[in-house]
């Protein structure tokens, strides 16, 4: 069966939930190699053979950290070159994005990015995206060569399949182009207790209607009571009310939970983007003729400070 | 100091855009625009050359007549000249064929910064400028939210996947910003009269040496199978707070098994 090679979204070896997701995707169009850059392939091996990772390649060099893109685009290229893959899947993301473009053009390759879905198909991977805001859903497939895919967190469910993976070290001959854009500092996105904005099953949103930085705090609550993320508006953002890391919307972060709960937030075209492949839509605003009241699948019109005290005390009752 | 900032003329983002029958983007059905994300590489551009006298902007787009306008959008903001690369065969490109023309008719201008938006708002894709600096071999210091360029180098505030980087690369390079790097100007009624007296050079791919069957759909490496339009969302239940919705909606998350 084809090697599918699998680019691993990882922090000193704790792998992040996209990446299951991609191997889930991948065992379906082969047998999933994962590709891990950077230290921790000790503490990264029981999560990536617990998903179905056949092989692990690993390239533990110090330039991967130390600078941008262009070292990760040498050793995936270079390990394509050597394995021959049947396709590459990267998660979509500033970082996973720019990897496969650069890789894509050195292998001579197709691109697809922000996949929502791959499938096998008679000509290679068929995969699925949303376009013009969420408003089409897209079929496409890769005409050329080694079909390179990025795909979209809660793509698919993880699926375990465990095996016994084989670890082989890869040495990279970096090019001088690597060495061109230093990092000078990595701050990691604070986790906290919540799950990741792009990773949740639920997710809470704050906008303009929060009205202040420390009304947060009860979008949080129904956030905790529901054991979701939370995100924001980018008028909430732009306000300096909660980070710009928890935007929802074109331009921020683009969700797709189960649930999203949206209070105080009118629903512009730019935030419906980030957020309308949601499963169930809920919606909580003063205004009436707010348009995120046409997505909602149960819309409140009343005051947020009203309605959401309420709705935290009735799931503390109903839990308990 | 010479910047080019690419620049796109996309369907309007907030109209009700749809596809062709072969797949790619209806420009007839809809108002086209500057593509709002690259407003703010035009305006960064526009700062640099506020403090750098010696600074030379230009502006590059790649599509069909019209695309003229996206032009003298950004030349009512400021800058100096632009260039449109226009011909037929370059309908149906994919981002490698884009990548192809603009990085030609940059290397045909010359520069030291090539600035762009972080994505256009109809493709979405944001790989232009990764594939730009790979095709002219220059540094990419992208997805940047703050920026600074001085001596020759380029320090700026990345959101990359899953942290916050502090980046710096030398010049030439190829830089792309967010919508978080700083609100573009408005071209004033001056902006707009001396737009029009700009040079704006037209060119064609046999000016940048590329054949036809390098770009358009000919050239692309991917394929659109099918393009549906989803179904509207059928709209839910909308009540009026009389005191008791925040319970009703807890009894509507439990009908859902979400408490």
């Amino acid at each position: 069966m084809a090697e599918i090679l699998v680019l691993v979204d990882h922090v000193d070896g704790a792998v992040r939930k996209p990446t299951l997701e991609l191997l889930t995707l991948a065992r379906r169009l082969g047998e999933p190699s994962a590709v891990l850059l950077g230290p921790g392939a000790d503490a990264a091996t029981e999560a990536l053979g617990r998903y179905g990772a056949q092989k692990i390649y690993v390239v533990d060099a110090p330039e991967i950290d130390e600078y941008l893109v262009t070292p990760a685009v040498d050793a995936l290229t270079q390990i394509a070159e050597r394995t021959g893959p049947a396709a590459i899947l990267l998660p979509s993301g500033p970082d996973g994005k720019e990897i496969a473009a650069r890789v894509a053009l050195r292998l001579g390759s197709g691109l697809i990015t922000d996949a929502v879905d791959v499938t096998a198909g008679p000509d290679g991977p068929v995969t699925e995206q949303s376009a013009f805001a969420a408003t089409h859903q897209v079929t496409a497939h890769v005409t050329r060569d080694v079909p390179v895919i990025t795909v979209k967190p809660n793509a698919a469910a993880p699926e375990p399949a465990p095996t016994d993976p084989v670890v082989e070290k890869q040495d990279i001959a970096f090019g001088p182009a690597s060495a061109g854009v230093r990092v000078l500092s990595r701050t990691p996105r604070e986790r906290g207790d919540r799950p990741e904005l792009t990773e949740a099953d639920i997710v809470v949103s704050g906008g303009r209607g929060v009205n202040g930085a420390e009304n947060f705090a009860l979008v949080e609550r129904v956030a905790d009571a529901l054991g979701g993320a939370v995100g924001a508006s980018r008028a909430a953002v732009d306000a300096g009310w909660y980070p710009h890391s928890h935007q929802v919307g074109q331009t921020g972060t683009q969700v797709s939970p189960q649930l999203y709960l949206a209070a105080g937030i009118s629903g512009a075209i730019q935030h419906r983007a980030g957020m309308q492949t949601s499963r169930t839509i809920v919606a909580v605003n003063k205004d009436p003729d707010a348009p995120i009241f046409e997505l909602a699948d149960h819309g409140v019109v009343g005051d947020l400070f009203a309605v959401l005290p309420q709705l935290v005390e009735e799931i503390e009752r109903r839990r308990s | 100091m010479k910047i080019i900032v690419c620049v796109k003329h996309v369907p309007d983002a907030t109209a009700d855009r749809t596809f062709t029958q072969d797949g790619t983007t209806d420009r007839a059905s809809v108002d086209s625009l500057l593509s709002e994300l690259d407003e703010y590489a035009v305006e960064q551009a526009l700062r640099i050359a506020e403090s750098d006298d010696d600074t030379e902007i230009s502006y590059l787009t790649v599509g069909p007549d019209d695309a003229k306008d996206a032009l003298r959008k950004a030349l009512a903001m400021g800058g100096d000249s632009a260039i449109h690369v226009n011909d037929d065969s370059i309908g149906g490109s994919d981002a490698f064929g884009t990548s192809l023309v603009l990085a030609r008719a940059i290397e045909r201008h010359g520069f030291d910064l090539v600035l762009c938006g972080m994505a256009s708002t109809d493709g979405t894709m944001g790989v232009v400028p990764a594939l730009l600096a790979e095709r002219l071999g220059v540094r990419a210091v992208t997805h940047l939210e703050e920026l600074t360029v001085e001596n020759g180098t380029v320090t700026g505030r990345r959101e990359g996947d899953g942290a916050t980087v502090r980046i710096q690369g030398n010049l030439p390079a190829v830089v792309s910003v967010t919508d978080r790097s700083g609100d573009a100007r408005y071209p004033s009624f001056k902006g707009i009269m001396a737009a029009k007296k700009k040079p704006l050079e037209t060119l064609a791919l046999a000016d940048l040496g590329i054949e036809a069957a390098q770009v358009g759909a000919a050239g692309a490496r991917s394929a659109v199978d099918t393009a549906t339009r989803r179904p509207p969302r059928t709209k839910g239940e909308i009540v009026v707070d009389e005191g008791s919705a925040g319970a009703g909606l807890a009894a509507f998350l439990t009908t859902r098994k979400f408490i």
